[in-house]
């Protein structure tokens, strides 16, 4: 657990914010998840992404490994409800409620309060521009660290 | 976006030799159109892909599709049967019947096309990995309607190629995934003479961020590579090239888009009468289909992609498309609703019956800009295919990531010019609208996952189990030597093998392909 309190502190003091980008599920198209990953590094954040076709075990695996701060999900297959609910799950299981969670893709509007009420308040469907991203992404980072620490 | 000049001029095609680069339609090299009479003889066809959920659903979808009129079919795979997964499969969990109709074994392939018959059909089905498989059921379906194969229309992606560049859903190493193309093309040749055995697809490149130009030269290359493959076989190239087709998209830029199909069927028709010296005038023929580019299509304002759809594929009928998709407004959000698909397919209509645009073939020809633009498009795809000659042809360029770092690159450039709104996408980043209706889509229930899983376990219980290990063992014999899988797979389709069972017997022959990402 130590781990995640020098996180907090290193984002407190503004270090990098560690994102994990992954592609769950057996879709390929990863245009967006890639455009995404090179905007947040570019932003100046830490970022890992884990390539196609990941299990939501493996991917909370992979945001325990990193020790992310953030786990942006790409579907764009309709497989979200499915996929998202299942990671909230495995991060409360693995007592990483603090690692934010993020997913963009092709969400149908029906389906943002939904994701809202499970925690997951970042939703960015198409056309999203990076920066509303990285914004949303520094902001809950550092909300989330200030709890944390307080 | 291409780059033009303000104005052209007769000084612009100074270089160009038109009467021998664009000569009148149906004269080689075929820039201006492959027919001489254009859509004068024959519209374009209007093949909409549809599929969802179970076989059935699909079925009844595509009887009324007939019902309608429709002559053709195109069928749209759900994500588990591309990448050759069964419904029980952990990675199919939530994606059974979402993106397209879940086909698991021939029992499924039966349902699908119960009351259609095959020889009066021409179906066309978007598959790539378990193309073989897939077409393989196909074949037995005719086999049990009494059709003779030599007599089935339609043609199967089966372009394993863009999936490494662009779109993903591979399954097996590059090479042994070449392997399984040339399978196909040398089986049909034989076999099913009319079947388009591949559909070299620019369309994913695209969207997966390519320029019109990467577009052009990536798609045209990976068709070199599946021609050379197939003639390092043994075939006569004149046997099999006329059946291989192209599918491009249709982008937002109008005039560079009319531009690459008039390029791209220049280029083929010299690429085949001069690199694999073909002297039939069907293999330098250039064909393809065309989809307007959902990559274009906005979330923000959605009835604003009508607009887009429409003049994309004006783009496509004005470049001379044997057959065009249209997208539908609401696909930034899910699947179409039934009444967005129809307004898709009513924006094909008007064009060809209200615009008179189908009157005159190939109508922008001979214009100072779309001839120097295309002799451009020409050039540069040249280019390209002398950087992916000296890496050693397209599959080691895949291997090297060649390709694919070009066209994350594009598609991240373009990302920065939308963020710095060089440029404009209107309701995004210009023209933005503060109120924000929820658009109604398409739901797909979890039944389909459900009714798949229980029909999967009774097919596994009543079938001849020895049978289908039998078959499976003798397909992993023909992979693992020269032999062509086709015959292999036709009889473990006839046991009812599943596709997960079929794919997963190559799996352990070649083993599956991991993707080194690059951002």
């Amino acid at each position: 657990m130590w781990h995640h309190a020098r996180r907090i502190v290193e984002i407190r003091m503004g270090s990098r914010i560690r994102v994990v980008i992954a592609k769950p599920g057996l879709d390929g198209h990863d245009r967006g998840a890639k455009v995404i990953a090179r905007a947040l590094r570019d932003a100046g954040m830490e970022v890992i992404y884990t390539g196609l076709r990941q299990t939501p075990e493996q991917i909370v695996t992979a945001a325990l490994q990193e020790d992310a701060d953030v786990i942006g999900l790409s579907i764009l297959s309709g497989a979200h409800m499915h996929i998202c609910p299942r990671i909230v799950e495995l991060l409360r299981e693995h007592n990483m409620e603090d690692v934010l969670v993020v997913v963009g893709g092709i969400i149908p509007d029906a389906d943002i309060p939904k994701l809202n009420a499970i925690g997951i308040t970042g939703v960015f469907q198409p056309g999203t521009p990076m920066q509303d991203i990285v914004e949303f992404i520094r902001g809950r980072a550092r909300e989330s660290a200030a709890a944390k620490v307080e | 976006m291409g780059v033009f000049e303000p104005l052209y001029t007769p000084d612009s095609l100074r270089d160009l030799d038109l009467a021998r680069d664009s000569p009148p339609p149906g004269q080689f090299p075929y820039t201006r159109g492959i027919h001489p009479d254009g859509y004068r003889g024959k519209v374009w066809t209007m093949r909409q892909f549809a599929g969802f959920g179970t076989p059935r659903d699909t079925n009844r979808r595509y009887r009324a599709l007939l019902e309608a009129g429709g002559t053709g079919l195109s069928v749209a795979f759900d994500l588990p049967t591309l990448m050759g997964r069964d419904p029980d499969h952990p990675l199919a969990l939530g994606e059974v019947g979402k993106c397209g109709v879940s086909v698991v074994s021939l029992a499924d392939m039966e349902t699908l096309f119960t009351g259609i018959d095959l020889g009066a059909v021409s179906t066309s089905m978007t598959i790539n990995s378990p193309a073989p498989m897939l077409l393989a059921m196909y074949l037995v379906v005719a086999e049990r309607q009494g059709v003779p194969w030599t007599s089935l229309r339609g043609t199967i992606q089966n372009d394993i190629l863009k999936e490494f560049i662009a779109q993903k859903e591979f399954i097996y190493p590059p090479r042994p995934s070449m392997r399984l193309v040339t399978d196909i093309v040398a089986f049909c040749t034989a076999q099913a003479p009319k079947w388009n055995t591949i559909s070299v697809s620019g369309y994913h490149i695209r969207e997966a961020g390519a320029t019109a130009a990467q577009e052009l030269a990536f798609t045209l290359r990976d068709g070199i590579e599946y021609v050379q493959d197939a003639v390092d076989a043994g075939l006569d190239v004149d046997h099999f090239a006329p059946r291989i087709s192209f599918f491009f998209n249709a982008h937002n830029d109008l005039l560079e888009e009319v531009a690459k199909y008039r390029a791209a069927r220049r280029i083929w028709a010299h690429v085949m009468r001069e690199r694999f010296g073909a002297r039939d005038p069907k293999s330098w023929q250039l064909r393809f289909h065309a989809q307007t580019a959902g990559v274009s299509l906005t979330a923000q304002q959605p009835a604003n992609n009508v607009v887009r759809t429409a003049v994309q594929a004006l783009a496509a009928v004005l470049g001379g498309a044997q057959s065009l998709h249209t997208n539908a407004l609401d696909e930034a959000l899910a699947l179409p609703t039934e009444d967005a698909a129809l307004l898709a397919l009513r924006t094909q209509q008007i064009l060809a019956h209200e615009t008179g645009v189908a009157d005159v073939v190939d109508p922008l020809g001979g214009s100072y800009c779309i001839e120097r633009l295309t002799a451009d498009l020409e050039a540069e795809a040249h280019r390209q295919f002398d950087v992916i000659d000296r890496m050693g042809g397209m599959v080691a360029a895949i291997e090297a990531g060649y390709p694919q770092r070009e066209i994350a690159e594009s598609a991240y450039r373009d990302q920065q010019a939308v963020e710095r709104k060089a440029r404009t996408i209107v309701g995004v980043n210009a023209f933005e609208s503060a109120r924000h209706e929820p658009l109604a889509t398409l739901y797909i229930d979890e039944t389909a996952e459900q009714e798949q899983r229980a029909a999967l376990d009774r097919l596994r219980r009543e079938r001849d189990g020895n049978r289908v290990s039998a078959a499976l063992g003798e397909l992993q014999v023909a992979a693992s030597g020269k032999e062509n899988t086709m015959p292999r797979l036709l009889d473990a389709v006839r046991a009812y093998a599943t596709v997960g069972e079929m794919c997963d017997a190559l799996r352990q022959v070649w083993g599956e392909y991991e993707e080194v990402p690059i951002i």
